[in-house]
Order: C-alpha cells, then sequence, then structure tokens
C-alpha cells in the first residue's frame, strides 16, 4: 500500500517541476470552453442548453490531452521497466499512476467547474450536479483512458491512435455526465445519472488496473 | 557488513531462441548462472545481447524455450523472481527532474527485498554525495550511469542482469564497478552482464558466452 502513495506522490512531485505542462490540461478547457461561448453568440438563449455537453466534452478531450504522456516519459529513461520488473502488484503501480494523473487532471476540472457552469448561465442547483458529475466521471475518463495509454505507449505516434482507442468508450460517460446536468436542469431527478456514473467508477476502478498492468507489460515486450 | 545470500537457486536457460523482425538473433541457447558466478555475455553489435538480457528478465517473450529460477518457469512466480531480480538496463530508469537522492529514495520503495544500504550510503559509495540535491538534467551521462549503479546498493538481491554497466563511466568507475563485482560474488551472488571489455576478472568463475555461437545462418 505505501508504494501506491510514493509512487503517486513522486508523479505529483514529477508534475509540480515542470508546472508549465502540467497546467496545458486546465487552460486548454477554459480556453475551448470561451471558444464554444463565443462561437454560440454570447447573447444567446441556447448556451444553458448547451453548457452541459461542452463542459462534458471539452473535459473528456482535455483529460485526454495530459494521457498520451501518462507513460511515455517512463518509457524513455527505462523507468516503466523498472516498474513492470518490480516484485509489487503491477496493477497497483498502475493505479498509483493514473491517481497522479486524475489529481494533476481531473481535479482542477472539477474545481474550476463551478466558474465555468455559473458563466454558462447555468443555475446554481444544477451546478452542484455538475460538480458532483465530474467528481464521479473524470476518475473513470483517467482510468479507461490509462488503458489506451498503456496499449500505446511504444509506438512512435501512439496519440492519435490513442484517442481513436479510447473516445467511443468516452461515450456512456458523456451520456449520463452531461445528462444529469440537463436533467437538474430542467429539474428532473438526477440521482439514477449519478448512482450510473458511480457504477462506471467502481467498474473501472476495480478492472482497469489488471488491464492497464497487461498493456503495460504486453508494450514494453 | 557482510550478508551471505542463503539461496540455492540458479538461473536456467533452455533452449532459448530469439527472433527480431525476420532475423533470428539467436537459438538453442542453453546455460546455467549459479550462485557465486559471474557469466559475460559478448557479442557483435546487433547479436542480440540486450534482448538476451531483457529476455531474460522476464520483460521480452522469447521465441521458444524457457527460463528457469530455482528449477521453476519465471512466468509462473514472476513475483519471487523479480524479488530476487536487480536489472540495470540499456536506459538508466532515473527521472531526470528528480535529484539522486529522490531517484534513490523511490527506486528502494519499488524493491521488496532485505534492505542493504540507504540512499545517502549508496550515493556516498558511488562518489556522486555531494550532487545528491542537483537535479539528474543537470549530471553528466557518466554521473547519471553511476546514480543508476547506486541503486544496485539499495537491496540486497542475489541475482544482477546487467546491461553494459559500464557505458559512458570512467576509469575510476570501472574499478568502482569491479569492486562490487567482487564483492557481491564473494556474498555468493550472481552477475550477467554485457560489456566490451571483461570485467570482475579476478573471479575464478568468469564465463563468456559467445552470442554469435548461438546464431545460425539460414
Amino acid at each position: 500500500m505505501m508504494i501506491l502513495f510514493s509512487l503517486t506522490l513522486r508523479d505529483l512531485k514529477l508534475a509540480y517541476r515542470r508546472r508549465s505542462e502540467a497546467f496545458t490540461p486546465i487552460l486548454f478547457f477554459l480556453i475551448v470552453i470561451s471558444l464554444f461561448s463565443i462561437g454560440i453568440g454570447p447573447n444567446s438563449e441556447e448556451i444553458p442548453q448547451w453548457g452541459p455537453g461542452m463542459i462534458w466534452v471539452t473535459s473528456i478531450l482535455s483529460t485526454l490531452l495530459g494521457l498520451g504522456l501518462l507513460f511515455q516519459s517512463d518509457y524513455e529513461d527505462g523507468s516503466l521497466e523498472q516498474l513492470v520488473i518490480s516484485p509489487h502488484f503491477l496493477p497497483m503501480l498502475a493505479l498509483s499512476k493514473v491517481i497522479a494523473h486524475w489529481i494533476i487532471t481531473g481535479v482542477p476540472l472539477v474545481l474550476i467547474s463551478p466558474l465555468v457552469g455559473l458563466t454558462l448561465q447555468i443555475d446554481a442547483i444544477a451546478v452542484k450536479t455538475l460538480v458532483y458529475s465530474l467528481l464521479l466521471g473524470t476518475p473513470t475518463l483517467s482510468l479507461i483512458g490509462a488503458v489506451g495509454a498503456a496499449l500505446t505507449v511504444g509506438l512512435k505516434r501512439g496519440g492519435l491512435l490513442l484517442s481513436i482507442l479510447i473516445l467511443p468508450l468516452y461515450v456512456p460517460i458523456l451520456i449520463f455526465g452531461a445528462n444529469a446536468v440537463q436533467s437538474a436542469i430542467h429539474g428532473m431527478p438526477v440521482t439514477g445519472h449519478l448512482y450510473i456514473l458511480g457504477a462506471f467508477l467502481s467498474l473501472s476502478l476495480g478492472l482497469a488496473p489488471f488491464a492497464i498492468g497487461g498493456a503495460l507489460r504486453a508494450s514494453i515486450n | 557488513m557482510q550478508l551471505k545470500h542463503h539461496i540455492d537457486a540458479e538461473l536456467e536457460s533452455i533452449g532459448l531462441s530469439c527472433i527480431r523482425g525476420e532475423r533470428t538473433l539467436f537459438s538453442d541457447l542453453t546455460f546455467t548462472l549459479s550462485p557465486g558466478e559471474i557469466q559475460q555475455i559478448s557479442g557483435t553489435n546487433g547479436s542480440g545481447k540486450t534482448s538476451l538480457l531483457r529476455t531474460l528478465c522476464g520483460l521480452s517473450l522469447p521465441e521458444s524455450g524457457q527460463i528457469l529460477w530455482s528449477k521453476k518457469n519465471i512466468r509462473s512466480q514472476f513475483h519471487e523472481y523479480f524479488k530476487n531480480l536487480f536489472y540495470l538496463g540499456h536506459a538508466n530508469g532515473i527521472k531526470s527532474d528528480l535529484t539522486p537522492l529522490e531517484n534513490l529514495q523511490i527506486y528502494s520503495k519499488l524493491t521488496l527485498s532485505e534492505s542493504y544500504m540507504d540512499p545517502k550510503t549508496a550515493l556516498e559509495r558511488v562518489r556522486l554525495h555531494e550532487f545528491q540535491n542537483d537535479p539528474c538534467n543537470t549530471l553528466s551521462a557518466g554521473q547519471l550511469r553511476r546514480v543508476s549503479i547506486a541503486r544496485v546498493l539499495l537491496a540486497n538481491v542475489p541475482l544482477w542482469i546487467l546491461d553494459e554497466p559500464i557505458a559512458a563511466i570512467d576509469s575510476s568507475g570501472i574499478e568502482l564497478v569491479e569492486e562490487l563485482f567482487d564483492e557481491h560474488i564473494s556474498k555468493n551472488g550472481m552477475i550477467l552482464f554485457t560489456s566490451h571489455r571483461p570485467l570482475g576478472a579476478n573471479s575464478r568463475h568468469n564465463v563468456i558466452i559467445e552470442l554469435s555461437e548461438f546464431n545460425v545462418k539460414e
């Protein structure tokens, strides 16, 4: 268990030493959201309707931005080999890297989403749902995405392949995440949506680390 | 402090062959590495030295043949095998944004065997203690290799598999590696390494495996 914290801490420390890179996903998120609003028109009455979908799609894209590099530097400097031949349980090591990724990209998204939600004229109650849906959804995005990142880690231009592999798998999370907020806007119950997002999270938390471990072992072959 | 490895485990390779692309690098490679032995793998560039070492570490799958650790296939006992294995690869496995000390601290947590030296002492041993708090991206290639070698001192593992341990290292570094080899062999450890020059010549059990002998020309 200790190794989980030490390795997560290592990745956070590495991210801190390269702060400019670590901030890229969240800046990307803010810029794309602003572009959307400018494109649709600031006074448009449709913004609240588009808002949840926009925020969710942009969250997915910014998660994907950091994912390509999740195992890349470890692969290049040989640390990945050392992780794979470590006597520790490989899925556990994989999980610690995913946790670090989520703290770096997912948590800032969750934290900034109320601000973005209010800017997009989503009412306060729906903003609460937005935060909950992202809180449950972004870790799932990181977990599923990490499987793709592990599969494509040795490839020269893995980034594009990663998007093609992973984006279709994000569809269910997008549907339930964006719909939860949409329902909240229309005053409908949202617990069902949130429960399903929670179910996705627990399912991927249980299975993804094993898939990542296996994929890593195959990738460095 | 002299710890002896109380193990009678051997590393055995039975009929190992490796194919990269269309080329057979080596085939039917059989050898045994016993406690207290050093074996050097020699061969020309591209003869498959690194591939062989990676296969022996369980990182790559062999085309055919098997690798046994204490008479059991390593694939069925990764946990046990990795607990006894130290691998120094082509790449150093050092994070360039961390300091040597931080790198060794995280590495010492990655191993599960009883600890042998603490990271600071290990860095003193490879004479890098002055640089222990400098980020690794300010160190030279030879210094990075030394950090990487210092990892071997952290844990008390019997089997060392080293890929070009003295690459980029100066003559005092080579002496240091020789010293470490002698100590490890006197502790009944085993070493398998590739290099362009002989190392650990003082040992009585130095065997050279010439890879080209296992190279089949079609």
